[in-house]
């Protein structure tokens, strides 16, 4: 196992270095410059910025440099935007605030999501399984962007019990509406996919037999089934705790938490390669991460699991 | 509306004779009780990139820069000057030599004296290639001696024509007359720099921890994205006027969630209300509700680039003015908009200093008569069968505005409109770029002088993207430059642009906001909304 | 054997006594009439489809039996939309207007046959890749595995708008290249997942049978290990469709997906909470409701397939 977790770390170098030239590639194809402004900058003024911004040199120039300041000094380089800020400035901010919140949201989507799923299970097609699946889909009907502003509206402004927006260095009472709004989208997705594995699971022979040798229903749940059922639910985990912990832009915007999602898209739109690329490589390597987690989560799970 | 002749440039001269000139400040009315708590807190729509005077080039960071810092003068409630940390000026030479003269108690928070070579050293780092500043151009529109020769980087940043004659006299020579030259100054980019703490700080600078500046606030927090606090600067010299002991600014993108938060009281002042809302504010909240003159105007420009798939039938100036005529401004300014916005038969936002608005033929004319020309003059030119091409960028209002158009030509004239937007930088390159036929675009006042607008239209402007040009226009802006009268220049640009339906003007800007009624001392009558908190208060609630 | 029972056999692992799958002829089809047969059986299964239907039949019928399109403005309604606009039979506004004054029943129903397009697309496209990339992944395991999951996790970092960007500008706006914007980024996930459950699946003993009797590498993945995939995959598929339905949105607004006049149900939605404040209710309303009907309909439905796909369940 030791040997695996080696090699995949090995790997991960040539992935994330993969996946800079591709975004670079990317960034430098696509039309439009983050000095443009609707009223078309002098030359000039777009000289010196490009200037001191190294963007006068040859593109191969400035992969290599960026390549080698991330790898010699973890330098994510300046923002093209916030102009008196680093990227590692921006992701010192908004990344603890993203972790935290998604972070949360996760847990709580797995906390209701995966209790609701096993019940729906057990009680297959009974009034509870209705009930239990009704309640996580109908729990996420709603977009993001439409939460957002119904859940402001009611606990801001007419209950007046919670702030309606900030972040205010992570105090609870800020932290409720985020958390409820991202984890709702998530929670109904676990709650299905486990529900689904669950019910493979527990028509598998080996659950049948525990069933029929007169073990306690709850014990054979815990016990035989929950780990394999857990399966599909971690390969969804994954990629989705990746996204959630480096942010959501809809819910850095609404709730203007400071977070890395809503730098990450502004600079998306505004062309600040440097934020982009940052946050891109965060990304990145936290997807890279959780996926070997997983993998390694699956071994677990299922011990027959072999890599290599 | 009345229309308001405003007086920005003329105050200049009166104060230049007057060295005792009573400052602006916090000013409470008897029968007044001021609150307790003496905080102004506001929305930003958008995060600020900067809080650094010479690098700022937007709105949102220059409200914070204009409470942190202070210029050589100041704008009253109605966009007067008064003496900033300048106490006087004189003007000489026929306007082109300007001497300043500094107040002594002018301080920067640290405790440090301002000099006239803060201002020195501010002006030079805003001119210098080095600084890559956005707004650099900037300093070569003031005309300053050598100020184009310093920003092409062929001279160095001290052959910059602003000396510092002793510490409390600061001389500015100017290349060519400008009478509004100390208007000028109150902008961000002529704001003085702190040397020592630029130099020992660089970049970071206007961290919290390092900021030095001489503004009537101080900063005391900052998180982007989020917001910002700013505290009262008890070494500002009228610091004893300043009522607002803090400003708190949230960072609230979205404008209805904005809306719901200051419904909810969390703040006092709200800028932009969402798009249709303003209507309904108006008849709920009559004491909060504001709408004021923006200096932006919104406009069509036709593509007159040569060879770019642009139909044959749009270089037929009556085909152009039919579609200009069949466009409804009254539809899109009283239906859709909705906020005080102005209909727009010309391109200079009617409320520039100065500026007389001229009489187009169309405004004399019913929207049915222009209708019926329209439809007579289509057909007079052979009912072309068109599918314009139509771009913008992806908002809900410039949608909304073009989806009414299309219809309207669509209804009135039979043309077709194929509309595509993008996001903005996508958008932005092509508007430069062409492929279109018409193009949504808008353009905010520099400064607040009509040449600020018409100008676009001149051959070489940066930002004439439909590629307009006309020889007498462009001799004609070149003229008024140094004209006595430039407004009888101006209304006879105004005149080309119409008779060559060069555009079709949409709509003059208006700036809708609310502002809770505690709040008081808020410039309603300045133009360019450029507002100073140290002149606000706060009264109790009742 | 009845046919039941050997389909049971077929796909119940442990039982299946014929793990190289020589009897396929007659189990094939009738894995799927016993499938229907269980299918048709779920109430809830079969109401859910018949909703379905409805609001493809509303999505595809809709416009042409309103009164009005989905372009032309009621101009007598600009500017007081939220007084005159709302929903009525006189007007022949039936779900009311929007805020420029378009009849909200034609744009709906039009938004509706776009974003049913797009979700099931995106859906397809997962399943069909999603699956092959996944299991062949699982399957072959090694460094195949490792260099495709590789190249699965640069392609989810990879910041995808400007991967839409660049194909605006190379190719030319169409609804296509929304379809091929949404497929590029649906079936990320789904790989992932059906390589985690194939790495399962391998090691069991009627896929080790299989490897035992020589049958070859395609063929166990197409008839042992796909199969058993088919639940999950089912599931899955169904909460892909909403998420792209609301990924459309995002495409749209880059400019890549649904021009004017053109409209979608994401981009109804959006813009209906953005007058949810202005005494318009129905803005948001009819485009939600279409849009949570086809969510509690694709759930019952996944489910249904589900538990019909799943021969074990009873």
């Amino acid at each position: 196992m030791t040997a695996f977790v080696v090699r995949r770390l090995l790997i991960a170098i040539p992935t994330i270095l993969f996946l800079i030239v591709l975004t670079f590639t990317l960034m430098e194809l696509a039309p439009g410059s983050p000095f443009d402004s609707e009223r078309g900058v002098p030359q000039y003024v777009l000289d010196n910025l490009e200037a001191k911004y190294g963007l006068d040199r040859p593109a191969w120039q400035r992969l290599g440099l960026y390549v080698w300041n991330l790898a010699t000094d973890f330098d994510f380089g300046p923002s093209f935007t916030y102009r008196d800020r680093t990227v590692n400035d921006v992701i010192a901010q908004g990344f603890p605030i993203t972790l935290t919140y998604g972070l949360l949201s996760g847990l709580v989507a797995m906390a209701v999501g995966i209790p609701l799923g096993i019940t729906a299970a057990i009680k297959h097609n009974t009034w509870l399984d209705t009930l239990a699946v009704g309640f996580s889909i109908g729990a996420s009907v709603l977009p993001n962007f439409v939460m957002a502003p119904i859940l402001v509206l009611v606990f801001t402004l007419w209950l007046g019990w919670l702030p309606g927006g900030g972040w205010n260095g992570g105090q609870w009472n800020y932290l409720i509406l985020p958390v409820v709004a991202l984890a709702t989208s998530y929670m109904a997705s676990i709650a299905r996919l486990t529900r689904s594995s669950m019910l493979e699971v527990l028509n598998a022979p080996f659950i049948r037999t525990a069933r029929a040798k007169g073990l306690p229903m709850r014990r054979v749940i815990l016990r035989h089934a929950l780990k394999p059922a857990m399966l599909p639910v971690i390969s969804y985990l994954g990629p989705t705790f990746a996204f959630l912990l480096t942010g959501s832009v809809l819910i850095d915007m609404f709730f203007s938490t400071g977070g890395i999602g809503q730098f990450f898209v502004a600079a998306a739109l505004g062309r600040d390669y440097a934020i982009i690329m940052g946050v891109t490589v965060l990304y990145g390597v936290i997807v890279v991460a959780l996926n070997l987690l997983v993998d390694l989560l699956y071994a677990w799970i299922d011990p027959k699991i072999r890599y290599g | 509306m009345i229309r308001r002749t405003l007086i920005g440039l003329t105050t200049v001269s009166a104060l230049a004779l007057t060295a005792a000139v009573p400052s602006f400040a916090a000013d409470p009315q008897p029968g007044e009780t001021l609150a307790e708590d003496q905080v102004f807190r506001y929305r930003l729509a958008a995060q600020f990139p900067t809080l650094d005077p010479q690098l700022n080039e937007e709105t949102e960071g220059f409200h914070v820069i204009r409470q942190l810092f202070e210029g050589l003068m100041n704008q009253d409630s109605e966009g007067n000057l008064v003496p900033g940390v300048a106490e006087s000026f004189e003007a000489s030479e026929g306007n082109t030599v300007y001497t300043f003269t500094l107040r002594e108690d002018a301080r920067w928070s640290n405790g440090d004296p301002v000099t006239a070579s803060d201002f020195v050293y501010g002006w030079r780092r805003a001119a210098d290639p080095a600084t890559a500043s956005p707004y650099q151009w900037y300093v070569e529109l003031t005309q300053i001696e050598n100020a184009a020769a310093v920003v092409a980087g062929d001279m160095e940043p001290d052959a910059l024509g602003v000396e510092a004659v002793d510490d409390r006299t600061l001389r500015v020579t100017l290349e060519a007359p400008l009478p509004y030259f100390p208007a000028m100054t109150t902008y961000g980019v002529l704001f003085p720099a702190h040397e020592s703490t630029i130099e020992a700080h660089g970049d970071d600078w206007t961290d919290v921890e390092n900021i030095v500046s001489n503004g009537a606030y101080t900063l005391e927090s900052l998180s982007l994205n989020e917001g910002f606090t700013l505290v009262k600067n008890d070494q500002y010299w009228d610091a004893d006027s300043v009522e607002i002991e803090r400003i708190e600014g949230y960072v609230i993108v979205d404008d209805n969630q904005a809306l719901t938060r200051y419904e909810a009281g969390e703040f006092d002042m709200l800028e932009p209300v969402p798009a249709g809302t303003f209507p309904r504010l108006q008849e709920e909240r009559p004491d909060e509700a504001n709408s004021v003159p923006r200096l932006c105007s919104y406009y069509y420009p036709f593509n007159f680039r040569a060879g770019d798939d642009v139909p044959e039938a749009l270089s037929d100036p009556n085909v152009r003015y039919a579609l200009s005529l069949a466009v409804d401004r009254d539809v899109i300014v009283d239906q859709i908009l909705q906020g005080g916005q102005e209909a727009a038969y010309n391109f200079t936002h009617w409320a520039t200093a100065g500026f007389e608005q001229p009489t187009m033929p169309m405004q004399e004319m019913t929207q049915a008569e222009r209708d019926a020309e329209a439809q007579r003059l289509w057909e007079e030119a052979g009912s072309p069968d068109l599918d314009l091409r139509f771009i913008y960028n992806t908002s809900d209002q410039h949608r909304q505005i073009a989806t009414v158009v299309s219809q309207m030509w669509k209804q009135k004239l039979g043309v077709d409109t194929t509309l595509s937007n993008s996001e903005w930088a996508v958008y932005l390159e092509q508007r430069r770029e062409g492929g279109f036929d018409l193009a949504r675009s808008a353009w905010c006042g520099d400064y607040n002088e009509a040449s600020t607008f018409l100008d676009l239209m001149t051959t070489t402007h940066g930002s004439n993207d439909g590629k307009y040009s006309n020889e007498r226009l462009d001799q004609l802006m070149a003229e008024s430059k140094t004209s006595e009268n430039p407004q009888e220049i101006y209304t006879e640009v105004e005149q080309i642009i119409y008779d060559d339906t060069a555009m079709i003007p949409i709509y003059h800007y208006a700036l809708t906001f609310l502002l809770n009624p505690e709040i008081k001392g808020w410039p309603l009558e300045n133009v360019e909304n450029n507002w100073y908190v140290k002149d606000f208060y706060r009264t109790a609630s009742e | 054997m009845s046919i039941r029972q050997a389909t049971k056999a077929f796909l119940s692992p442990a039982a299946n006594p014929f793990p190289d799958g020589v009897t396929v002829p007659v189990k094939g089809r009738s894995l799927w009439m016993d499938a229907r047969t269980r299918f048709l059986r779920n109430k809830a299964a079969t109401g859910s489809l018949l909703v379905l239907v409805l609001l493809a039949a509303f999505a595809f019928l809709g416009d042409t039996i309103s009164p009005w399109d989905n372009e032309t403005i009621d101009w007598g309604m600009l500017g007081q939309v939220h007084v005159v606009g709302g929903p009525s039979l006189e007007t022949g506004h039936w779900f009311g207007v929007d805020e420029t004054g378009r009849d909200l029943f034609a744009r709906t129903a039009q938004g509706t046959r776009i974003s049913l397009a797009v979700g099931f697309v995106g859906a397809a496209v997962a399943v069909v890749i999603g699956t092959i990339y996944g299991a062949v992944s699982g399957y072959v395991g090694g460094r195949v595995d490792d260099v495709m999951m590789r190249i699965v996790d640069v392609l989810i970092a990879v910041p995808y708008m400007f991967v839409l960007i660049l194909m605006m500008v190379v190719f030319e706006r169409s609804v296509i290249m929304l379809f091929v914007g949404v497929g590029l980024i649906s079936w990320l996930d789904m790989a992932r997942i059906v390589r985690g459950q194939t790495l399962s699946l391998k090691n069991r003993e009627f896929v080790e049978a299989a490897i035992a009797t020589g049958v070859r590498s395609p063929m166990i993945i197409a008839r042992h290990i796909v199969p058993n995939l088919l639940g999950i995959v089912v599931v899955y598929a169904t909460l892909l469709v909403p998420q792209m339905i609301l990924f459309e949105s995002f495409v749209s607004f880059l400019g890549l997906g649904v021009q004017e006049p053109l409209t979608s149900l994401g981009a109804l939605i959006a813009q209906g909470a953005g007058q949810m404040r202005n005494d318009v209710p129905w803005m948001l309303g009819f485009p939600l409701a279409a849009f949570v009907a086809l969510l509690f309909a694709l759930f019952f439905v996944g489910d249904g397939l589900r538990d019909a796909l799943d021969p074990k369940d009873r």
